[in-house]
């Protein structure tokens, strides 16, 4: 299925689960990635439940602490 | 209304012939009070270019001295100013630039106790701290204050930045809810900063005070800006205010608490 992630295009295997997308992405700290599914945003503990579908877009952001 | 010298007429020539500034943007700037939490990386480029552009007041938090590790991308500072309380080294240089813009500095750290007096002061702040608990305290300082302001965040050769209007826009805790636990992500202590990575980022952040001020332009307001100065891609990421946002929303904080020092370098 087409997946929009992070603004790119990507043909990913149907019916993964938002876990499982993160692995694949290589995200580094699944725990700490805020994850925006279709332009909302998808609370840690309900990750597990969530099942991508065809044309979902999912943009993965990161903490950034810098500035000294 | 403001009278401009002689002088400030030719010093600001050029912002004044921009057309979406001209002379009343520039009365707009010179009649703005901006707070700069932290004379660092971004601190720096963003208190160089405000008091480039005539900002009336700028306040400046720090509550450091200038260490010869920070030279390499605090462009405020100099070699000589090496032990010098950092807002100290700032104003001397922000005055010698433009002897027009008046120079508060606070030297100290902002905590629960003090942050909500100086912000309130403000018609505009910018985040320029390292470490989360300050990102996380900023923010909520601001919303509380109904004072808009803008984040930055840097880290090795990224950076990412969005500009918050209280009530209106989407806040820092609407895309990143709370502070990640302690040593859980890399600092620039510990992982690096390209220095200009620093500059880029900053110099975004004064551009957006100075277009909040003018009110001219569209404010980073519901979206994030990140950028990989590797690659050069930016991108931006856009959001709506989540209505059940932990400080922003509708059951969002009423008053202020400090969060505990998340990262091992922590200051604030
Ligand atoms: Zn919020």
């Amino acid at each position: 299925m087409k997946l929009t992630i992070n603004g790119e295009s990507k043909e990913i295997k149907d019916g993964i689960s938002l876990p499982e997308l993160l692995v694949i992405e290589n995200v580094e700290q699944p725990d700490m990635v805020s994850v925006q599914l279709n332009d909302e945003f998808v609370r840690q503990d309900e990750h597990k439940g969530i099942t991508l579908k065809e044309n979902d877009s999912i943009n993965f952001l990161y903490f950034m602490g810098g500035g000294a | 209304m403001r009278e401009f010298s002689d002088e400030e007429l030719e010093r600001y020539s050029r912002h004044i012939i921009l057309q979406d500034v001209g002379i009343e943007g520039q009365e707009k700037i010179a009649n703005s009070k901006v707070l700069v939490i932290g004379a660092g990386g971004l601190g720096s480029p963003v208190a160089l270019y405000l008091a480039a552009a005539g900002v009336g007041e700028i306040g400046i938090v720090d509550g450091d001295v200038v260490d010869l590790s920070n030279l390499q991308r605090q462009v405020i500072h100099t070699t000589a100013d090496v032990n010098v309380p950092k807002v100290l080294s700032a104003k001397a240089k922000m005055e010698a630039i433009n002897p027009n813009v008046k120079v508060t500095v606070y030297q100290k750290f902002l905590d629960a106790s003090n942050i909500l007096d100086i912000v309130k002061g403000y018609d505009f702040v910018i985040d320029g701290t390292d470490n989360f608990s300050s990102k996380f305290l900023i923010n909520d300082a601001c919303v509380l204050a109904n004072v808009p302001y803008s984040h930055g965040g840097i880290l090795r050769f990224g950076g990412q930045t969005m500009t918050v209007k209280p009530k209106e826009s989407a806040c820092y805790a609407c895309v990143f809810d709370s502070p990640p636990p302690a040593n859980a992500i890399p600092t620039c202590s510990s992982a690096g900063i390209l220095g200009a990575v620093a500059g880029m980022l900053g110099t975004i952040q004064a551009a957006e005070a100075l277009k909040y001020i003018v009110g001219v332009g569209e404010p980073l307001y519901n979206r994030l800006l990140t950028f990989d100065a590797k690659t050069m891609n930016f991108r931006n990421v856009n959001f709506k205010k989540n209505p059940k946002c932990r400080v922003c929303g509708e059951h969002g904080i009423k008053e202020i608490k400090d969060y505990e020092a998340v990262v091992c370098e922590a200051k604030l």
